[in-house]
């Protein structure tokens, strides 16, 4: 469970259209609404772009928020993914020092969370995790004796457990593709 | 058949029912303006196009239509944004259309390129950058039905040069690919239900009536609904004139400079039903005390305002006319069940209306006071005419004392609060309901003088308006604020009352212009330009400079702490 106080996971699906994630990003900041992470990508419907935000605010806001998104003409729907009830995937890449006596420590310690090694040099390895946000955090924590070098982090993607779509494109009224 | 994009965006216009637009040319939007030669839309030319966006503003208050205003790239649509947010937060629907330069050079800084798209996504609500020639029809068509359906609001069109010279295959569309937006109309039955549930059971309620309901056009649903259940009506300053003043049930004005009753209504009810209204600081004070007491019924085509600033126990999203007209039916089918016994409060109400009626001390001879002059024109023009105000004093006085009966009488720029809108406004109000009804723009001395250019463009379009300039002197409203909570230490404020000449700027712009300085010149003067009928005049009147608009709430503070005269603020800061 990663349902850290405040922090609420929005699916918004939009209109593969210019300028919609400024326009989404755009009301967050001109309202005062804090954003911890964002992602954008494309989604299997070639119209649908998906932005996950995970936004911090208590309860009451959310609802003024996702009230706010759903006035941009571009947003299609937006779906809160509960924490528990979702897959949450968060990309990390992080470069750590290594020396001779440590390297395999290090690779060790990756290994154990499933870690890719990106990239060995002599005083450096490069580590790849996708992974929830906490099990990111735990590995930075053990590589952080090793001294990090560089980090860097994709902002949350999401998705809901079990066989239902949010995606279904009859149901956000789309027009067929001509 | 083939046509340009310019030809395209004047075909569109037609296509739409538009007949009238405002707007000034320019480098990027100048391809448009050839097509206009042969076009039947009739066009103002204005001296700024910030008036442009003004008169397309009051054109839509005064009609209910959608307001046009085309202007071109980098200054003229920055001049516009001032106007896009006055009609963002008042609700108004207007379709800017602005060049932009040509596709090519979008991004490299070119002769008059500014990104305005960008710079108006805040105040709009919605704006689309064109990108190919065949989307002009479907973007302009979108664009007017988005400002006018739902909450209505200023849409923006950005069409590059080179776009309006490309020529295509016409094709106007028969749907719009609008699949993410689709406003709630009728409100949940449940609801409605509810509603009237909360309703029959209160002792002290009373209808909160909104701008919104201006914007539905549901003056006679708000009646049949008021009247059937005998139900007290606060119009709040966006919705004047939404409900007859003269009707027993109308209370008042609520808020900062609110009837004394409508605030104090509020303040005791056990039931807010507020409808198309949004809780604004003006009329709410401090949110913690207001109305603390009542329950809320909130009806809202907009549903981010239900549970914005005061959470509602019965949310209805809906257009209001059409809720009205469900809350009517309802409740006729078993009125003596929903009808509240509320006499009591009634008469209550009713006492508190006649017990604090605004006062001031106007001497029989000398200065002139500006309520008089306001009760004067008011008294002059009467019903058939429609008001357009300013920001500032003259605007709190004419919303407080001219009686109005119906809506769209009453036009001012509630929102932004908007200094200069008032002689634009007035002109495309005037556009928009014709001869035969007179438009009177009543304006402060600070205001007139923002915008005042635009006489020229109602000289040369023959728009007969009557521009009244409450003249104190003073901007008004601020000079106030430092006599009241900056120890009367006065900074900035002095706007000499002969600096201009307002009679021979009449004269310059060739209209009859007037003055009255004193009580006995006031009712001549204004019976003078009450006779001309068929071009602008422009009267000066002199008014005492130091006058205070009562009632106050201070600002921040409780509506409980209302400041009902001068004579009483004056005993609260002696103590």
């Amino acid at each position: 469970m990663s349902s850290i106080q405040g922090r609420h996971i929005l699916a918004v699906l939009v209109e593969n259209k210019p300028g919609v994630l400024t326009r989404v990003a755009g009301m967050f900041a001109r309202r005062g609404y804090n954003i911890h992470s964002l992602a954008v990508g494309p989604t299997e419907d070639p119209r649908v772009s998906r932005i996950t935000i995970v936004a911090g605010t208590e309860a009451v806001r959310l609802e003024q928020i996702i009230k706010q998104l759903n006035k941009l003409i571009h947003v299609l729907k937006i779906v809160e993914l509960a924490h528990g009830d979702s897959i949450e995937r968060e990309l990390q890449l992080v470069k750590v020092s290594a020396t001779t006596q440590t390297r395999s420590q290090i690779i060790e310690l990756a290994d154990v969370f499933h870690a890719e090694i990106a990239d060995v040099d002599h005083d450096a390895i490069t580590i790849e995790l996708a992974s929830t946000p906490e099990r990111l955090e735990s590995l930075v924590d053990l590589l952080a004796p090793y001294g990090i070098r560089e980090l860097v982090r994709t902002g949350t993607i999401a998705l809901a457990r079990g066989e239902k779509s949010i995606t279904d494109g009859s149901k956000l009224r789309l027009r067929p593709v001509s | 058949m083939q046509v340009t994009g310019a030809q395209a965006v004047m075909k569109s216009l037609e296509q739409l029912g538009v007949t009238d637009v405002f707007g000034y040319p320019g480098g990027a939007i100048l391809p448009a303006y050839d097509p206009l030669v042969d076009s039947p839309l009739n066009h103002v030319l204005v001296r700024h196009e910030q008036g442009a966006v003004h008169m397309a503003e009051g054109y839509a208050q005064a009609t209910g239509k959608v307001g046009v205003c085309i202007v071109t790239s980098g200054p003229a649509a920055t001049n516009i944004v001032t106007g896009l947010q006055d009609a963002h937060l008042d609700s108004i629907p207007v379709l800017a259309i602005t060049g932009q330069v040509a596709s090519g050079a979008i991004g490299s800084d070119a002769f008059q390129e500014a990104d305005v798209t960008g710079i108006t996504m805040p105040c709009t609500k919605h704006n689309e950058l064109v990108r190919e020639v065949a989307r002009i029809p479907a973007a302009i068509k979108e664009a007017f039905h988005i400002a006018s359906t739902g909450r209505p609001g200023p849409v923006l069109v950005d069409i590059p040069k080179d776009i309006l010279n490309a020529v295509f295959e016409w094709r106007w569309p028969d749907t719009m690919d609008l699949p993410g937006y689709r406003p709630t109309v009728r409100g949940h039955g449940k609801m409605v239900k509810d509603a009237l549930d909360l309703i029959s059971q209160a002792e002290r309620p009373v209808i909160y009536a909104g701008g919104g309901l201006v914007r539905a056009g549901a003056q006679e649903e708000l009646f049949e609904f008021a009247t059937m259940l005998e139900l007290p009506v606060v119009t709040t300053l966006m919705a004047r004139g939404v409900f007859p003043d003269r009707h027993e049930l109308w209370v008042g004005m609520p808020g900062m400079h609110g009837h004394w009753a409508a605030t104090k209504a509020f303040q005791e009810s056990d039931l807010l039903i507020t409808l198309a209204a949004r809780f604004d600081d003006r009329v709410t004070g401090r949110l913690e005390d207001f109305a603390p007491k009542a329950r809320i019924i909130h009806v809202d085509v907009d549903p981010a305002e239900i549970g914005k600033n005061r959470e509602p126990d019965v949310p209805i999203v809906g257009d209001a006319k059409v809720v009205l007209g469900q809350l009517v039916e309802v409740a006729r089918a078993k009125l003596a069940e929903v009808k509240p016994e509320i006499s009591a409060w009634r008469a209550t109400v009713a006492a508190w209306k006649a017990g604090h009626p605004l006062a001031w001390d106007q001497a029989d001879e000398g200065v002139i006071k500006p309520q008089t002059a306001i009760s004067a024109i008011a008294q002059t023009w009467g019903d058939e005419a429609v008001y357009v105000a300013g920001v500032g004093q003259h605007q709190m006085w004419s919303s407080q004392l001219i009686p109005f009966s119906r809506q769209r009488q009453w036009i001012n720029s509630g929102g932004l609060g908007t200094m200069g809108f008032a002689v634009p406004a007035a002109m495309g109000a005037k556009v928009g309901v014709g001869r035969d009804v007179p438009v009177v723009c009543i304006d402060g001395d600070g205001c007139f003088q923002m915008t005042f250019q635009e006489i020229a463009a109602a000289v040369q379009h023959d728009i007969p308006v009557t521009f009244i300039v409450i003249n104190n002197g003073y901007l008004g409203m601020v000079r106030q604020w430092q006599s009241l909570f900056y120890e009367g230490r006065l900074s900035q404020v002095t706007l000499p009352q002969d600096l201009p000449d307002l009679v021979k700027i009449a004269d310059a712009y060739g209209i009859p212009g007037f003055r009255a300085m004193t009580i006995a010149e006031l009712q001549p003067v204004l019976d003078k330009a009450h006779e001309i009928t068929d071009r602008p005049v422009l009267i000066d009147v002199r008014v005492d400079p130091m006058e205070n608009v009562f009632p106050m709430v201070p600002a921040g503070g409780s509506n409980d702490d209302v400041i009902e005269s001068d004579a009483e603020w004056r005993e609260r800061s002696a103590q």
